[in-house]
């Protein structure tokens, strides 16, 4: 076990530093996690401890520090935890492992959580008794953290849970998405790092620890309805009209005298009529109704028929 | 020829396609009704004289103030004030202007009695709303310049009557007062108000009525305390309440020495116990005291001495006095018996004899009488008539005259509290259909008149006949379920707990039942209609029996009182079954599980958050152990901004033996109290059917949408922007918006709208939501749209990975895998303000869809799904236009044309519900408020039938004609040929 966990921890080590360049150039691109980060091997590693500059999205490879009693709040003002705190189908919640964070005031007075650490507590083996019978009975894991970091008043958490067998795969893999508003926790969604199939069907992980994968997402703007200068709209109707093939703006304008055209073209002609004229005729006229309908009436037709 | 008729036919289908989706003219009342309501009456003000005879006014309950026809009880002009403008008193001055006080003293508004225009309003400056009275002097001489007065909060406000301008105004300066009675002597100047300050001191005001100046004021405290009602017994004496109701307090104020006698009710009444209520009547020296059992009328001798007239025992009702000369005054007594109701009048000089006795028979569900008002008039033989009209328990209201009902109006309808269909049963063999059906003949004549119409050679009065024909069609009216499933019962819950059955054809009452467990008793107090739920719907099993509906109330407005649960027939109104829970009500959870007898699964959540599954069956029992490992459900706690989901488990024997199931939390998401607060949450209709998942997008693209019954949209605003519009600054508001899975509690997409606040409304459906709000920053209303599509099945696009079966198009979707998701977004400028908002529901959901937006003016807009599309941009595409996108505007456009209510109002708009009905292209719509308004809407037009004013007769004649002109020219041909032959 214990080799395995030098081996991993160089492993992480090296991918570590191969990676932390790229993560760095990517800087805030992006919130999401993707999948092919997967394959980075991060399960199990441990990384030399002290803290290092990440970004966000933080996806910290596991810690195992039990002797670390997580304090609720910090004395630094510029970093602080909060511990997560996990329940195995009893009643009982216990802790977990410790968020960090690094507050970030901004000029006009609000706070915001960034770069987000996370170390998960190893599982006892009380735990992961407890964790083989929420497997068995295809029970709800629970964890919770506190809504407020700055003061936990002990009242309020945010509570997540997922089906037990939702979370094993090579290791144990969760993933944690917290939506933040300042320094208040919203929301904690928590799951498996990919698809949970149904049925969910019984499996042991292979490695009983945890691999942990967090992101912090704040809230996003909506975009903004684009407020048109008159000219714009004018000038784009007009546009609207030139675009227009013009075939169709011809049956438009003058269908009215085309039809009545036709029935005496055709009366005038002998039975010996052939078929593409009538088509012609048949497919002119649906058009009248739409061009005559204007917009939301063409629309709705075609709508239909799109379905 | 055969071509030249087809292209007839292709000719004749193209007109009929231009015809735009808006209503023809002739097209109003074939598929819509319109009912016009005025609610529960609380004052009815007769009017004597000239043509006001004919008429009275009222103002009920739903903020109506209403002038009644009183031969027909038709409405002769209505104004429906804002739900907030509760109107405090109505009145007639000068004989022509009727005068409501409303918003609790300070507005007063005077309308023409003959056509309800507003002639002036004056609005009051009120210290506090309070309990206010209107006081305008009786008999007084037309031209004078008469003043209106209003006793509102501690001030006295004289206006004219004449143009409503503030004569004077004075502030009595004592706080917490409340002014009881009003009233002026017999041709003098002096105005008398009488009142209490807080609970424990009277005050006698005696004021000048031209000028405003208090001549004298005297004031005496009682040291066991008033309970605040208070009735003049005479010019001197005012009778009073003690705190614990129990002693009656005569108050003499002659020449302003106050003096307080002290009666007890039981050394009265000897059967008396409980508490007393004072009624509120204006009688000579006669009392009207209503304890619990009965009415007492106790004539006041002197300041101490009091006397029992008549015990009148409950169920009855009693009217205020109506002076007849100035001596005598009548007044009117209804009691109950049975369904028998004994309509007495006396006159207050003769207690003992009764001048009218006449007894009426009560159909139908109407519960005790509440209300009476009293009418006199001059029958043919000189003598006073009387007639009452009575304001029923359900709130019907009702005009008795000659020991009959003239006329009744159902005006329950006007405060509907929930409604859900039913369909109608199917027609039977052997049921005879003779009597609804028209004859051939009939039939033929129809079709003929109608050929005549659309030929344009009918005659005025022929085009009548026609739109006479087709308004009162029995096709419609049938009490048979139909093909195109237009034919349905609605059924609605009315706050006064009465359920009936309206018919979609027409609008008529079908049955109706006032529902036993929902009137006051003794076991529930105060109960209170909640919603009403489809309990059973035959289909496969059980077809023989009816299906029914569930009522479920509660005892009282608290969360913890106990439930109330009644099922009703929905064919018949029979009252199957109704008990009072052992447990309150706080959530209703309708299942699409269905017991072995059709009957729909239900867990009421009380209020410990237990669960109760109904009904209470070892079968339904069954059935929900299956299913309950899948069973989640959320609560949304709005006062402390959190939302938990929960799942449902056992916790012993004995909840399992009493169906109990206990909630174990699984998430919460707590909003930051001092950043947001809930303002609404939205969740798609539980019966609602998305036709397919792949939505085809330009360049024969596929996009994926993310489809789940477990999406709850929770819009949340700033603490400070809660209130009104226009309350916070652009900077101090703000509004977020959740899309949140209601399974594992996942925040799925979270947006803000910085500037923005409430009033805020949602509509969710298949992948998209809906909400409008109040751009503070832009001045105006907007629309958001937020559509989410599931990234998961992307892959299917794939060809290859469809052969070789790679796709996970068949897998089922687990609310716990991450999902990923894409979400689309955009806003629009909208004009008006909303009331309410729902989305059309078809029966395969293949139809498009229209956002159904109920306006301030009441009206119901019908606005195109694809207007709300985030995908439109400024250049569409070819492609994209093809698909239907219009490009981009910053506003959403109102096309007159689209309102579903064409040119009607449904006053005090609430809700508006839709059905599909059996034909996919077709919705069924009912919205509701102080009116009710039925109609079906085409988003797409029929396109699946052909319109019911189509003329098959006309078809029939082409087809006739044409037929006849083949055989002519057969005929022909063969007689040339001949010819040609013989030459």
């Amino acid at each position: 076990m214990s080799e395995g966990w030098c081996c991993g921890r160089s492993l992480a080590l090296f991918a570590l530093v191969i990676l932390l360049p790229i993560w760095i150039a990517r800087g805030f691109q992006s919130d999401e996690l993707l999948q092919d980060d997967e394959e980075f091997g991060l399960e199990g590693g441990r990384p030399a401890a002290g803290p290092k500059p990440s970004t966000n999205p933080v996806r910290s490879p596991i810690r195992r520090r039990p002797d670390l009693d997580p304090p609720s709040g910090s004395a630094d003002s510029n970093s602080v935890q909060f511990s997560l705190e996990h329940n195995l189908g009893g009643s009982e919640f216990s802790p977990a492992g410790t968020f960090t964070a690094r507050l970030k005031s901004w000029s006009h007075g609000g706070q915001t959580l960034t770069k987000l650490r996370f170390s998960r507590n190893a599982l006892t083996e009380g735990e992961k008794r407890a964790f083989e019978r929420l497997l068995k009975e295809d029970g709800h894991y629970t964890i919770r953290v506190p809504s407020n970091v700055l003061n936990p008043s002990g009242e309020d958490y945010v509570i997540s849970s997922v089906r037990a067998r939702c979370i094993p795969r090579e290791s144990l893999d969760e993933h944690f998405v917290i939506h933040t508003d300042g320094v208040n926790i919203i929301a904690v969604n928590y799951g498996s790092a990919g698809a949970c199939r149904y049925p969910r069907l019984l499996r042991y992980p292979a490695k009983w620890s945890f691999t942990s994968y967090t992101v912090l997402k704040n809230s996003e703007q909506a975009p903004r309805t684009p407020t048109f200068a008159e000219e714009l709209l004018a000038g784009e109707d007009g546009l609207g009209e030139g675009v227009k093939p013009p075939e169709k703006s011809f049956w438009a304008k003058y269908w009215m005298y085309l039809v009545p055209l036709g029935f005496i073209v055709m009366n005038a002609m002998t039975q010996a009529m052939n078929m593409p004229e009538e088509q012609q005729v048949a497919g002119q006229s649906t058009s009248q109704g739409q061009v005559a309908q204007r917009a939301p009436t063409t629309a709705t037709t075609t709508a239909v028929r799109r379905r | 020829m055969a071509i030249r008729a087809c292209l007839g036919l292709m000719i004749l289908l193209v007109f009929s396609s231009t015809i735009s989706t808006a209503l023809f003219e002739d097209q109003v009342g074939l598929a819509d009704w319109h009912q016009k309501y005025i609610g529960k009456v609380k004052h009815a003000i007769f009017h004597t004289q000239k043509t006001g005879r004919k008429r009275v006014v009222v103002s009920t309950e739903e903020n109506v103030v209403a002038s009644l026809d009183l031969r027909t009880g038709d409405i002769f002009w209505r104004h429906v004030l804002g739900k907030i403008d509760r109107i405090d008193q109505v009145d007639i001055t000068l004989g022509k202007y009727v005068v409501t006080l409303s918003s609790g003293g300070s507005i007063l508004r005077a309308w023409n009695l003959p056509d309800g225009q507003m002639i002036w309003e004056s609005i009051l400056q009120v210290s506090a709303p309070s309990k206010s009275l209107l006081h305008v002097p009786a008999n007084m001489n037309v031209g004078k310049d008469n003043l209106i007065l209003v006793f509102g909060g501690s001030s006295i406000h004289a206006l004219s009557s004449t143009d409503g301008q503030i004569v004077w105004r004075k502030e009595l300066s004592t706080n917490s007062l409340e002014i009881q009675q009003v009233f002026q002597p017999h041709e003098s100047d002096i105005i008398y108000a009488l009142g209490f300050i807080g609970s424990s001191e009277f005050v006698a005001y005696y004021v000048n009525y031209k000028t405003g100046e208090v001549l004298q004021q005297s004031k005496a405290s009682f040291k066991s305390g008033f309970c605040g009602e208070a009735s003049l017994a005479s010019d001197d004496v005012v009778v009073a309440l003690d705190a614990s109701r129990t002693y009656l307090v005569s108050i003499s104020f002659r020449n302003g020495v106050i003096n307080f006698q002290q009666i007890y009710i039981p050394d009265l009444i000897p059967e008396f116990s409980g508490k007393a209520t004072l009624l509120p009547s204006k009688y000579n020296g006669i009392l009207a005291v209503d304890i619990a059992s009965s009415i007492v009328l106790l004539r006041v001798k002197g300041v101490n001495e009091l006397e029992i007239i008549e015990k009148i025992n409950y169920p009855s009702a009693i009217s205020d006095a109506l002076p007849l000369s100035k001596e005598q005054q009548a007044f009117a007594i209804l009691q109950h018996d049975e369904s028998r109701i004994h309509f007495k009048v006396k006159f207050d000089t003769d207690l003992t004899s009764e001048v009218l006795k006449e007894t009426i028979q009560m159909y139908g569900q109407r519960g005790n009488i509440e209300k009476v008002f009293i009418n006199n008039y001059m029958r043919t033989d000189r003598t006073h008539g009387f007639r009452v009209l009575v304001v029923m328990e359900d709130h019907s209201l009702l005009l008795v005259q000659q020991g009959e009902i003239v006329w009744s109006r159902e005006d329950g309808l006007a405060s509907i509290v929930d409604s859900t269909t039913s369909e109608l049963p199917v027609e039977k063999e052997g049921v005879s259909v003779a009597e609804v059906e028209h004859s051939l003949f009939e039939w033929l004549k129809g079709h003929f008149l109608k050929l005549k119409g659309t030929l344009m050679l009918a005659s005025p009065d022929e085009v009548a006949a026609i739109q006479a024909i087709r308004l009162k069609s029995f096709e419609k009216n049938k009490m048979t379920r139909d093909h195109n499933g237009f034919r349905k019962l609605i059924i609605v819950l009315t706050r006064a707990g009465k359920v009936l059955a309206l018919h979609t054809g027409d609008g008529r009452v079908v049955w109706s039942v006032l529902l036993p467990v929902l009137r006051k008793s003794e076991t529930c107090g105060n109960p209170f209609a909640l919603n009403v739920y489809q309990w059973q719907v035959p289909h496969h099993h059980a077809m023989h029996e009816n299906p029914s509906v569930l009522v479920v109330g509660r005892c009282g407005h608290n969360f913890d009182a106990p439930g109330i649960f009644s099922i009703v027939d929905a064919y018949t109104g029979k009252v199957h079954n109704s008990l009072v829970l052992e447990h309150s009500v706080r959530h209703i959870m309708p299942f699409p599980l269905t017991d072995s007898t059709e009957q729909h699964l239900h867990i009421v959540i009380d209020d410990n958050l237990h669960a109760h599954l109904y009904p209470k069956t070892s079968d339904s029992v069954k059935i929900f152990l299956d299913e309950m490992p899948n069973i989640y459900w959320y609560s949304v706690e709005v006062g402390k901004n959190i939302i938990k989901g929960y799942s449902l488990e056992i916790k012993g024997e004995q909840d399992m033996a009493e169906n109990v199931f206990q909630p174990k939390e699984l998430w919460s998401i707590v909003f930051p109290c001092e950043s947001e607060t809930i303002a609404l949450t939205a969740t798609r209709k539980m019966n609602e059917i998305v036709h397919t998942q792949a939505k085809i997008v330009a360049d024969q693209d596929v996009m994926y949408k993310y489809i789940s019954k477990n999406i709850l949209f929770v819009a949340t605003v700033a603490p400070k922007a809660s209130g009104e519009i226009g309350s916070a600054t652009p900077e101090e508001a703000w509004l977020y918006a959740y899309l949140i899975d209601t399974v594992s509690g996942r925040i799925l997409h979270r947006v803000s709208h910085q500037g923005a606040q409430g009033p805020i409304h949602a509509v969710v459906s298949e992948n998209w939501v809906v909400y409008h709000y109040f751009n503070l920053r832009a001045h105006r209303h907007e629309m958001s749209v937020i559509e989410i599509y599931d990234q998961s099945r992307e892959d299917n696009k794939d060809v290859w990975k469809l052969v070789l079966g790679k796709h996970n198009l068949t897998a089922p979707i687990s609310s716990y895998s991450k999902p990923e998701v894409t979400v689309k977004s955009q806003s629009y400028f909208f004009t008006h303000s909303v009331k309410s908002m729902a989305v059309t529901a078809t029966a395969k959901g293949i139809t498009s869809k229209q956002l159904l937006i109920g306006t301030i003016g009441d009206q119901v807009l019908a606005l195109d799904k694809r207007f709300l599309d985030p995908r439109r941009s400024v250049n569409p595409t070819q492609s994209e236009k093809e698909e239907g996108i219009i490009p981009l505007t910053d506003s959403l456009p109102i096309v007159p044309q689209s309102y579903v209510t064409h040119a009607l109002q449904v006053e005090g708009l609430r809700g508006i519900v839709t059905t599909p009905a059996k034909l996919e292209s077709t919705t069924l719509v009912f919205s509701y408020g102080v009116d009710l308004f039925f109609t079906r809407i085409a988003p797409s037009r029929t396109y699946d039938s052909l319109t019911e004013d189509f003329s098959y007769a006309l078809l029939l004649l082409t087809i006739v004609a044409l037929v006849a002109a083949l055989l002519v020219t057969w005929a022909l041909s063969e007689k040339k040929e001949l010819r040609e032959k013989w030459r």
